[in-house]
């Protein structure tokens, strides 16, 4: 891919990965180079969060290299932050948001080691950034949807990454949180930091991204929405899963549905 | 005042009450890991567990601490080992090494008759054979339970909270979670003593659950749940005492007492709290609270 040199930015090279006996995904080659926005999209089960996963070294059975500025990913891992699915947390955790923050923040701490005021105040601006530094110490549970999701963000810029992995951010969150979300993002690219986010959103997906990655069991398709917004790459990405809504003068596609507490591989 | 001093009058009335308030903190502070990281039901496999160890060792003539320990570490480990493999869940697992591991215990109690009157002890625990020895030992345990607790604190959390970003940050998520499984045992066995195989459960789930219905926060939860474990071990004990009811059993129903005052009168998480603010002109300027949001689709 062009704008990667010397190796810098995200490269992943031969990447499989899956659970148990079938792979989810097979021979992913991607070079991202840094700040950029990219939207991975496809079917349930299409292994979009497989992919995030893979590149945190998470995913089972995981073949290739993931290669962050021409080092293995994972020799930096503190490199890359994560923004889980909502469902995959525990909400009912007896934990402030502030605290949730702060756990960005540990492998700066250090082990035995309590954090320190430069860590108090990377959290409280982070809170601040997104907008959540009057509920810093709500219980988690106790906060709305699109504010749980803030505040995980939060969390992922105290880390302070080059790399910042999303998977369904946009998914149970207001509209005002959806606009907090998209304006980080882009500054946070604008910034140099290389952003994948994966979601069931196409048009949002299209309208925000710089590139589009396509993936159902491998990438279909990866470039800039202009080119790979089309009606084959979505057909061969959704195959029938695709629903096209008209709404009075809007028309929507939306990829794979909405799915309630499944969790997608 | 005498019902409260006139027992002090007694050395095993010290050595138990000495003996309660260590073991009910420890029980307290470690089941705050027990609530979050929902391991009550393997909790409950270990300390059933412990039992044959108890009976090997008596017959072996070796340390009934150490074959306690012993026995509790490798149903521990055997759990996490079985069910690591995906293939079967935790909670068979569980099943499995618990009903076995107390099988074997009474089948090597049953081949003597002698057994019974020396073992039954740890069944139902035996606060006023305390000794001096006996409480030293829990003391050390304890501090040192307290100390480790201390120096892992935000990694223990980070791993209960998320074991994800624990994984995707690098750190070793299975010491971890075996360092937890290890001082839950050790806790396990040096308070069966105390209250016996089948009321420790209690004194690491009740007191700890009683602190989470008042209490938001993880420390808080700990160190309330500590609070509420040696308190109830006293007042229980004291009650005990002069009802002349079983020990261990009577700390135990204080402390689900307690537990179910909670329930209903926490100001937060209460029946009567909730319906307090479902209803706020009877509440004053109670301020509402959103729901927890689980799915929501915008």
């Amino acid at each position: 891919m062009c704008g990667v040199r010397n190796g810098s930015g995200l490269v992943l090279q031969g990447v499989s990965a899956g659970y148990g006996a079938g792979l989810v995904l097979q021979d992913v080659d991607l070079a991202i180079p840094p700040g950029t926005l990219v939207g991975v999209i496809g079917p349930n089960g299409s292994g979009k969060s497989t992919l995030l996963k893979a590149i945190l070294g998470l995913a089972p059975e995981t073949g290739g290299t993931v290669l962050l500025d021409g080092r293995p990913v994972a020799e930096q891992r503190d490199r890359v932050a994560y923004v889980p699915q909502r469902e995959a947390v525990d909400w009912s955790f007896p934990v402030s948001a502030e605290q949730v923050v702060m756990m960005g923040r540990y492998p700066h701490v250090g082990w035995l080691r309590i954090p320190g005021t430069s860590d108090a105040a990377a959290v409280r601006d982070a809170l601040d950034r997104v907008a959540m530094a009057d509920h810093g110490s709500a219980q988690i549970g106790a906060l709305s949807g699109g504010q749980q999701q803030r505040v995980f963000l939060a969390r992922a810029l105290v880390q302070e990454a080059s790399v910042l992995l999303l998977d369904e951010p946009m998914t149970g969150v207001d509209q005002t949180t959806e606009q907090l979300i998209i304006g980080l993002l882009r500054e946070l690219r604008d910034g140099g930091t290389t952003i994948l986010h994966a979601t069931h959103d196409l048009e949002s997906a299209a309208e925000v991204s710089d590139q589009l990655c396509f993936v159902n069991r491998r990438v279909v398709a990866y470039g800039p929405p202009a080119e790979t917004f089309t009606p084959p790459i979505l057909h061969s990405t959704f195959g029938g899963e695709l629903l096209i809504v008209h709404e009075g003068e809007h028309t929507h596609v939306h990829g794979g549905g909405h799915h309630h507490g499944a969790s997608d591989q | 005042m005498s019902w409260l001093t006139d027992p002090l009058g007694y050395d095993f009335v010290l050595r138990a009450l000495a003996e309660v308030v260590v073991m009910g903190a420890t029980c307290g502070a470690i089941g705050a890991y027990v609530i979050v990281r929902r391991l009550a039901f393997i909790g409950d496999a270990i300390s059933h567990a412990v039992f044959p160890g108890i009976v090997l060792a008596y017959l072996a003539g070796l340390s009934i601490f150490g074959g306690a320990l012993v026995a509790g570490l490798i149903t521990a480990f055997g759990i996490a080992l079985v069910a690591r493999g995906g293939r079967i869940r935790e909670d068979a697992a569980i099943g499995i090494f618990f009903a076995a591991a107390f099988a074997l215990g009474i089948v090597l109690i049953s081949t003597r008759q002698t057994f019974q009157g020396d073992l039954t002890g740890f069944l139902i625990g035996n606060l006023q054979g305390v000794s001096a020895g006996d409480i030293a030992i829990s003391a050390a345990v304890g501090l040192a339970i307290i100390v480790v607790l201390a120096a892992v604190h935000k990694e223990l959390v980070l791993v209960s909270f998320d074991r994800t970003l624990a994984s995707a940050l690098g750190y070793p998520v299975f010491a971890l979670d075996a360092l937890l499984l290890v001082l839950l045992t050790v806790t396990i066995v040096v308070s069966i003593q105390a209250v016996g195989i089948i009321l420790v459960l209690a004194m690491l789930v009740t007191p700890a659950a009683t602190a989470r219905l008042l209490v938001d926060r993880f420390v808080p939860m700990l160190l309330l749940g500590s609070v509420i474990g040696a308190a109830v071990g006293v007042a229980g004990y004291y009650l005990s005492f002069h009802l002349g009811t079983a020990s261990g059993g009577t700390i135990v129903l204080l402390a689900t007492v307690l537990f179910v005052l909670a329930f209903v009168a926490s100001p937060t998480h209460g029946l009567l709290g909730r319906r307090l603010r479902r209803h706020p002109q009877h509440a004053g300027a109670s301020p509402a609270v959103d729901p927890p949001t689980g799915h929501q689709h915008g």
